[in-house]
């Protein structure tokens, strides 16, 4: 489904990333963790076809990034946005209503299709408790869990998260999980999912890639790629402060 | 109880009137066809509006009515009012299509070609031709707006350039370089009245902004670009929503942000730019009507660019009969008086949603 291989990405001639290579086929669910600055965020880009690669390929779905245009990315690939500032009042089904951009008429715009795709995504997400709300004046977990709706909404075969998780308490975080794992077993949907969390990685996720200072370092279940030498050499800190939970039964 | 109850579900089932997009058209036609007629019928000769409507049904229908007006009432409404009334009612179309899109592409509220120093200039590009010794009518009228749209679009794009240097928010530092371009754009207007010559007065009537010269031809020239640029901003209406969530959204969601960006913004300078041509410098009708329109309907641009439109033209029609019947002021005065407290309450309101 997505195919990376010898990536390097380069910023202002610093390196982001150096020769990454990563498979994922379809169906997988795959975090990718790492400290600070590792380049999770930039290979996320970098697969959405936001940054041009300095060396290397990437293909979506068997096709070269370079011959997708941004519609046809936007059809295989669905990206939860980050929080922006909204420049007007806009109420959350607006705002879900815009992940069906990619597959609405031109000039028409949503068609009972679409509008079915909206309600579904709000229903699954559990945000309809707060449609008619102005999005603006939503907690940021409740705005983050309404852009979780727009990517489900945008019913792309790959949904990528970049922290999906930051401004969530506890509760929420572990539903956003479960409502992935569910996405990813019922409809099977591939998800990549940057994650800060390496107890989230471990416990949700079958695969995590282990990036740091732009190259990949591990690939591989949780209990191998996240093991205690891993821990203290990527992540700097003592290897008994972190005990990963079991991974969830797939 | 039921107080708290009833209220929750008054703030959920806030009526919005989006399902309802056909009849807020026609309502908003209706309207504007009263505030025409209204336009050709009033004025420092009055002409009732049984005969305004006789005059017009003879003249643009060729109904054969028994005459019950004079002839020069029949010139005053054919030949100054109309076009005049039309004008006006295309300008403002042209300038709430231009400010709609201005706001959703730079993502800002308080955007419209005024602000920006769009308009400011068209104005200036205008003036340049006005100077240039040409004079053939048909390359007098498309030099003019030639220059005009190279103004507008200039402007737009330094505006555009610049407020992405620098530290400030995004929407401060916007605000800030369009009145720092607009100055000195302000300060070229001048420059252009200082070495004009004979035809001051007429660079004057950029700056001042009016329809006192509207005429059958300005009309004729203004309404095929102002049409066209809004048509072609509209069937780009998915990109538009696209930027609602941010440029790297849009992109997301499958809008080629640089291509769209470009286009839409040079669209809106196209419209401004038909616009300033034949009113000159009329501020806030740009701010004014999408946000109403938006307090109907949502941020939607597939219904906020047609109905904004609707409700340009209807404000700038009855702005200029307003102005006319004050004794011909000029007709910024009267948007001014209307735009300025919205900018202001727009200004407040913005300030704690959004980073300043």
């Amino acid at each position: 489904m997505i195919g990376v291989q010898r990536l390097t990405v380069a910023y202002r001639g610093r390196p982001a990333l150096t020769d990454v290579d990563l498979h994922v086929a379809a169906g997988e669910r795959v975090a990718l963790v790492g400290p600070n600055g590792a380049g999770k965020s930039t290979l996320l880009r970098a697969i959405a076809g936001l940054v041009e690669p300095a060396a290397g390929s990437i293909e979506l779905g068997g096709t070269p990034l370079g011959a997708l245009d941004r519609l046809a990315i936007a059809r295989r690939l669905a990206v939860v946005p980050q929080l922006p500032q909204l420049p007007f009042a806009t109420r959350v089904e607006e705002v879900v209503a815009l992940g069906r951009l990619p597959h609405e008429h031109p000039i028409r715009g949503l068609r009972p299709a679409d509008r079915a795709a909206i309600a579904a995504a709000i229903d699954r997400v559990g945000v309809g408790h707060l449609l008619g709300r102005d999005a603006r004046e939503l907690s940021l977990g409740e705005r983050q869990l309404v852009l979780l709706a727009v990517a489900v909404a945008q019913a792309a075969p790959v949904l990528a998260l970049d922290e999906p998780t930051v401004h969530l308490d506890l509760r929420h975080q572990v539903e956003v999980m479960e409502l992935l794992v569910d996405l990813n077993q019922r409809d099977g949907t591939t998800i990549v999912a940057v994650l800060h969390d390496v107890g989230l990685a471990a416990h949700f996720f079958p695969r995590v890639v282990v990036l740091d200072r732009g190259r990949l370092v591990a690939d591989g279940p949780p209990a191998e790629a996240l093991d205690r030498d891993r821990i203290r050499d990527v992540f700097g800190v003592d290897p008994a402060l972190v005990r990963l939970p079991a991974p969830v039964q797939a | 109880m039921t107080a708290i109850a009833s209220n929750r579900a008054g703030v959920i089932g806030r009526p919005r009137l989006a399902q309802r997009p056909l009849v807020l058209a026609a309502i908003g036609f209706a309207l504007l066809a009263v505030a025409m007629v209204a336009g050709v019928a009033a004025g420092s000769v009055f002409v009732p509006p049984g005969d305004t409507l006789a005059i017009l049904a003879h003249r643009l229908l060729g109904l054969d009515l028994p005459a019950t007006w004079t002839a020069a009432q029949e010139t005053i409404v054919f030949e100054l009012r109309l076009p005049r009334v039309l004008t006006a009612g295309v300008v403002g179309a042209g300038l709430a299509v231009a400010g709609a899109t201005f706001q959703g592409v730079l993502r800002n509220p308080l955007a419209d070609p005024y602000v920006l120093g769009t308009a400011s200039g068209a104005a200036l590009g205008a003036a340049v031709a006005v100077i240039v010794p040409v004079r053939a009518v048909v390359l007098e009228f498309g030099l003019l707006h030639g220059l005009a749209f190279v103004g507008a679009l200039g402007a737009v794009w330094l505006v555009y350039r610049l407020s992405r240097v620098g530290g400030h928010g995004q929407m401060t530092s916007l605000l800030l370089t369009g009145y720092a371009v607009g100055s000195l754009l302000a300060a070229g207007l001048a420059m252009a009245m200082f070495l004009s010559g004979t035809n001051l007065r007429l660079i004057f009537s950029y700056l001042l902004g009016g329809f006192e010269s509207a005429s059958w031809l300005r009309f004729a020239t203004a309404l095929p670009l102002v049409a066209g640029a809004s048509t072609l901003i509209l069937l780009r209406a998915r990109s538009l929503n696209g930027f609602l969530l941010g440029e790297e959204a849009a992109a997301h969601l499958g809008v080629d942000v640089r291509r769209e960006r470009a286009i839409l913004l040079g669209l809106a300078s196209l419209a401004t730019a038909a616009a300033v041509t034949v009113s000159g410098l009329i501020g806030f009708v740009g701010l004014v009507a999408p946000h109403v329109v938006r307090l109907a309907v949502g941020p939607n641009a597939r219904l906020v660019l047609p109905l904004a439109a609707i409700f340009g033209a209807i404000l700038m029609v009855v702005a200029d009969l307003a102005a006319r019947l004050a004794g011909e002021i000029p007709v910024g005065v009267v948007t001014a008086v209307i735009g300025a407290p919205f900018f202001l309450a727009l200004l407040r309101q913005t300030r704690a949603g959004y980073e300043l």
